[in-house]
């Protein structure tokens, strides 16, 4: 049978909403696992320091793609757990957001140490807690310092979300390239390509607005 | 009465002794000016009065009330968070780099702490600051963000801020050396205004001239020790230690 373009868009528009979720899932958890995470690295506590140095390195230093593998086949190879057919989106979301965790962490880290002593001088002096000093004075400023990188990786992760095709999880990636061999044709991929384009569009423009909206104060 | 005592307190940094058994004590009212070379630990101690740093050794007690007490082993033990967190309001401080907070705006720079700290009513907050932005003849910044402010106006509303806490004491450290000279006058006018008002201060400035004018006692240290103290024209006209002879006559040539 022969798709038509209409049909091929229909069904990788349903793909998309797929990697939309895995995108807003893996974004709702590791933004505020990562500001975790970045605490755990600047602790003072030796070995909660080194075991985060240690997650955060492997996170970096090795692909997305084979951390999706081992979070997907590793119950069942390594614990011999069967897991059932809905842990397919579960894996991706927990290979995800562990690996963006460990991303925004060093760019929280970054921004928060960035901040000049002053800040927390001034804020000790006036009495500030250390929690209003952290929530009031500090975190604002660091999230207009940091915007940039975290545009950037946000829009790196609209397109890692093609990685989830490394164990079969039908988002958009996953579908074009099923069509695309069984219909031996390049169509497929050229739509994925316009829908990541727009996807990612949006979010510059949606990042852009952030950025022009904290420009109130250097 | 005494607002501040600090007995016999020491201070190193690693190996370097930067504060070498210093006292000071502070009455009501009084303006006490700290000069000296840089390096003399005079903003150590500061540091340490304003609880920035902490002590090794010594007594530091505001209005009776001991904030650090040195124990029988000769080491300095602190009074428990919440005695601390009381203390704190019985002082403020202006830094030589203001640090305001560039997110807020002047108003909300100066009423924030006020309303979240001192859980003092919006609109009693609101009033103080504006009556005291007013004095300061920056009524119309009260919107305006730090960085839109020369070097002169952010250290007025940093003095501000710092006065709008009700302050016991006031210290300043070396509050206009980061100022383009021609700014520096606007904030000495402002910190001369205080001492007619007869709010107690304790500064630690560069500027002779205005510590001589200023200041009811003058502290000379150097190397981690005080050197001389006494009124501005015991210190400064008939100093009788050599070395702040030598001191005086290097600023003298500015």
């Amino acid at each position: 049978m022969i798709l038509t373009i209409e049909t091929i868009i229909i069904q990788l528009a349903y793909g998309m909403l797929k990697s939309i979720a895995i995108f807003g899932l893996t974004l709702i958890g590791s933004l505020p696992l990562g500001l975790f995470v970045a605490f755990g690295r600047m602790s003072k506590f030796k070995p909660l320091q080194l075991f985060i140095k240690f997650y955060i390195s492997i996170m970096r230093g090795t692909p997305l793609m084979l951390q999706l593998m081992v979070v997907y086949f590793g119950p069942y190879f390594l614990f011999g757990i069967q897991t059932s057919s809905s842990y397919r989106f579960i894996a991706v979301i927990i290979g995800f957001v562990l690996n963006y965790a460990a991303y925004f962490a060093e760019i929280y880290r970054s921004g928060i140490e960035s901040m000049p002593a002053g800040q927390y001088e001034a804020a000790a002096v006036l009495g500030y807690t250390k929690s209003q000093t952290f929530f009031k004075i500090i975190l604002p400023q660091v999230i207009k310092r940091i915007l940039p990188s975290i545009t950037n990786e946000v829009i790196t992760l609209v397109k890692d979300t093609s990685l989830a095709f490394a164990i079969s999880y039908m988002e958009m990636f996953t579908i074009a390239k099923k069509i695309a061999s069984s219909q031996s044709t390049l169509m497929p991929f050229v739509v994925a390509g316009v829908f990541y384009y727009i996807f990612n569009f949006i979010v510059a423009w949606i990042m852009e607005r952030a950025e022009k909206k904290l420009s109130y104060y250097r | 009465m005494k607002l501040l005592e600090m007995n016999n307190i020491k201070k190193s940094f690693g190996d370097l002794e930067v504060l070498c058994n210093i006292s000071l004590s502070v009455s009501k009212g009084e303006v006490v000016a700290i000069i000296g070379p840089s390096g003399s630990g005079k903003s150590t101690l500061l540091r340490c009065a304003t609880m920035l740093e902490k002590i090794d050794a010594g007594d530091i007690i505001y209005l009776g009330e001991y904030a650090a007490k040195n124990t029988a082993e000769g080491k300095a033990l602190y009074a428990p968070a919440a005695e601390l967190k009381k203390i704190r309001n019985y002082y403020s401080l202006v830094f030589q780099n203001f640090n305001l907070f560039p997110h807020y705006s002047v108003l909300r720079n100066i009423t924030d702490a006020p309303i979240n700290v001192q859980k003092r009513s919006k609109a009693e907050a609101t009033k103080t600051a504006l009556s005291l932005l007013t004095k300061m003849g920056l009524e119309d910044k009260k919107d305006a963000y730090p960085y839109q402010l020369s070097g002169g106006q952010q250290q007025r509303v940093s003095i501000v801020r710092a006065l709008a806490m009700n302050p016991q004491i006031l210290f300043f450290d070396e509050p206009t050396s980061a100022l383009d000279p021609e700014l520096t006058g606007e904030v000495l006018k402002v910190i001369r205004g205080l001492a007619e008002e007869n709010i107690t201060m304790v500064i630690v400035t560069h500027e002779m001239a205005f510590a001589q004018d200023v200041a009811d006692r003058v502290i000379f240290m150097d190397g981690g020790i005080v050197v001389e103290e006494g009124t501005p024209k015991e210190v400064f006209e008939n100093s009788l230690k050599d070395r702040t002879k030598q001191f005086l006559q290097r600023y003298s040539h500015k």
